[in-house]
């Protein structure tokens, strides 16, 4: 048994991870573990990194030929997708936002982890509206940028 | 008390925080809705005069009478003035227009077969519209698509086919009965309710398609009756559909998609979830669902269930208890949580009462969630002519049901004598089928779908 099927926290062990290089030119970040039968983030990337064996197969990213663009950030059903990128110190997180209270760029936000505490502030650099799911980019120290993924405002 | 234009009666009386709807019939306690989409009956009221109203799917007009009713309700005092039965012949009569049967009248109706719609609530759907969430799956089954832009793009459809007159459909109805019609005819009963008076209709039709869909389970614990405790599909309907809150603090039991899905979704209405607690080791839902209400903050505690609810007349608080390996209560472990409502996501079972008024082969399937009509690949069952889609065929999600609708309307078209194409649509929609069932999470179904078909051969 794995502990994120008690847990419902994936951790880095869990996931297929970048190289520092790639990190530095941004790459997406796809924490879908599990056979479901679900491919829209295939179809909805532009450069065809993601890549799937069947439905029922967890997303593989080719995080060479990923370009960051974050399109499959809005798409995904699970709210799975995060687009990182790390430059000067600093990483930016894209990450998928469902709530009312949509932050405003330039805006300090509390980043949170995957268990939902707080880790550090971060600021707002890009809102993105896409059908109902906002993509939203937030800055934190470049240590958190595998460690933050959700924002309170 | 005011309430909007498309309230119930019951979401209007929440939105007044009126709770408690009727009383016990041997206690006296307070019953408050449990279902919200009008299965279960503790939400009866008498309205205008007529006892025993599921005042969950009863739309609120102006003016309108509601009293709690006696327990055991006394006689109308409403005038039932005696009208005639209307009868209307149809090629194929769907009961139940949620994503099963509203596919299902899609498919028949593009074969060229007269369609009679059916559906207890007031628009189509069924729980597609309560559904704010995206759904997974392929393109071909709407992936990324919101559940409720399905029912839109659905009744779209739907609508196209009832100008061209080959859908008729009837909401706010209910079909309550199955008659021996001539040779190669089903008769059946529809009352269809307006304005809280009902007018009968008998249909006759040349084969029927149950998607009926399913109930949630309730689950013994004492105080499982207080005003409070709701179904989570029910919370769902309040919030989604009603924009009703039905409460300020939550303890979610099930950690399912469904209890996972509807804890985000109460988030997302601004209202707290305190946990969400499994009797199960493992969280049973999707681990993408899981980590997006633990990025929220909400804790999920696995073996773990709820021992006990208290309050006076409506939900204070509950009491949790830990499960050791045996799923034996741990003597010590209970936790007392504060909460004003406690919702159930513990599994659904088939809607099939129909199905067994018509006298087809029902058998228990665990792993269906109940009684199952048996029926082969086309949906078919025991009874000529009589069809099965979507939860009332087991218990499944709606990308599942929509393509079990398909096969079934076009079943039932080709059986009346229909042919466009049906062979290769058939191969098409069950290749499909397969596929949505293919991964750990389909278990479940394929092991349901396979005795369905070994207990269908002991029957031949």
């Amino acid at each position: 048994m794995k502990d994120y099927e008690k847990t419902g926290i994936l951790s880095l062990k869990d996931l297929q991870l970048p190289t520092r290089k790639q990190l530095e030119k941004g790459v997406a970040i796809v924490e879908c573990v599990q056979r479901i039968p679900c491919n829209p983030c295939v179809d909805s990337c532009p450069v065809n990194a993601i890549s799937m064996k069947d439905i029922n197969a967890p997303p593989v990213v080719d995080y060479d030929k990923c370009i960051a663009c974050g399109k499959c950030i809005g798409i995904c059903p699970g709210l799975a997708i995060f687009v990182v990128k790390i430059k000067h110190g600093r990483a930016l997180v894209s990450l998928p936002f469902e709530f009312l209270q949509i932050p405003e760029v330039g805006q300090k936000v509390k980043a949170l982890d995957r268990a939902g505490q707080v880790v550090c502030d971060g600021i707002i650099k890009r809102v993105v509206k896409a059908k109902k799911t906002m993509v939203i980019t937030v800055e934190v120290n470049e240590k958190f940028g595998m460690i933050v993924r959700n924002i309170r405002v | 008390m005011d309430g909007l234009q498309g309230d119930t009666i019951a979401s209007a009386l929440h939105a007044n925080d009126v709770r408690i709807l009727t009383r016990s019939l041997k206690y006296d306690n307070p019953r408050g809705f449990f279902c919200g989409i009008g299965k279960c009956s503790s939400c009866l009221m008498r309205v205008n005069g007529i006892p025993n109203v599921r005042t969950c799917i009863a739309p609120l007009n102006e003016g309108v009478n509601v009293e709690m009713q006696d327990k055991l309700a006394d006689l109308p005092s409403a005038d039932f003035k005696s009208k005639s039965t209307k009868k209307m012949v149809f090629d194929i009569l769907i009961v139940g227009a949620g994503p099963a049967g509203l596919c299902a009248s899609i498919e028949a109706a593009n074969q060229g077969a007269s369609v009679l719609l059916v559906d207890e609530n007031l628009q189509i759907g069924g729980q597609l519209i309560k559904q704010t969430h995206k759904f997974f799956g392929s393109k071909q089954e709407k992936a990324g698509t919101r559940g409720i832009q399905i029912a839109k793009d659905l009744g779209e459809k739907i609508r196209g086919y009832q100008k061209n007159g080959k859908i008729c459909l009837m909401l706010n109805s209910t079909v309550i009965g199955f008659y021996d019609g001539k040779k190669g005819f089903h008769k059946s009963a529809v009352v269809k309710r307006e304005d809280y008076d009902s007018a009968l209709f008998e249909i006759e039709c040349k084969a029927v398609i149950f998607a009926c869909g399913a109930m949630e389970n309730m689950l013994l614990f004492p105080g499982n009756d207080l005003p409070g405790v709701y179904g989570a599909g029910a919370v769902q309907t309040l919030m989604n559909v009603f924009g009703v809150k039905p409460g300020n603090r939550v303890l979610m039991v099930g950690a399912g998609n469904v209890g996972l899905i509807v804890s985000y979704q109460l988030l997302q209405a601004g209202i707290m979830v305190d946990r969400v607690v499994e009797a199960a080791p493992v969280i049973g839902g999707y681990n993408v669902h899981a980590a997006k209400l633990r990025r929220c903050g909400v804790p999920i505690q696995t073996s773990y269930s709820v021992k006990e609810v208290y309050g006076e007349d409506k939900v204070e608080g509950a009491i949790i208890i830990k499960l050791d390996e045996k799923w034996q209560p741990v003597k010590g472990s209970e936790e007392k949580i504060k909460c004003d409502t406690v919702c159930l996501a513990v599994g659904l079972t088939p809607s099939t009462r129909l199905l067994a008024q018509v006298g087809v082969n029902l058998e228990f399937i665990p792993e269906a969630g109940g009684f199952i009509a048996l029926h082969d690949k086309s949906m078919k069952t025991t009874v000529e002519g009589i069809y099965v889609a979507g939860d009332s065929s087991g218990i499944e999600e709606a990308s599942t049901a929509m393509l079990e609708g398909k096969i079934a309307g076009v079943s039932a078209a080709f059986q009346i004598g229909y042919d466009k194409n049906i062979k290769t649509l058939k191969k098409r929609y069950l290749k499909e089928l397969e596929r949505l069932r293919a991964g750990p999470f389909g278990d479940k179904s394929r092991k349901a779908k396979d005795k369905i078909q070994k207990l269908l051969g002991k029957t031949k």
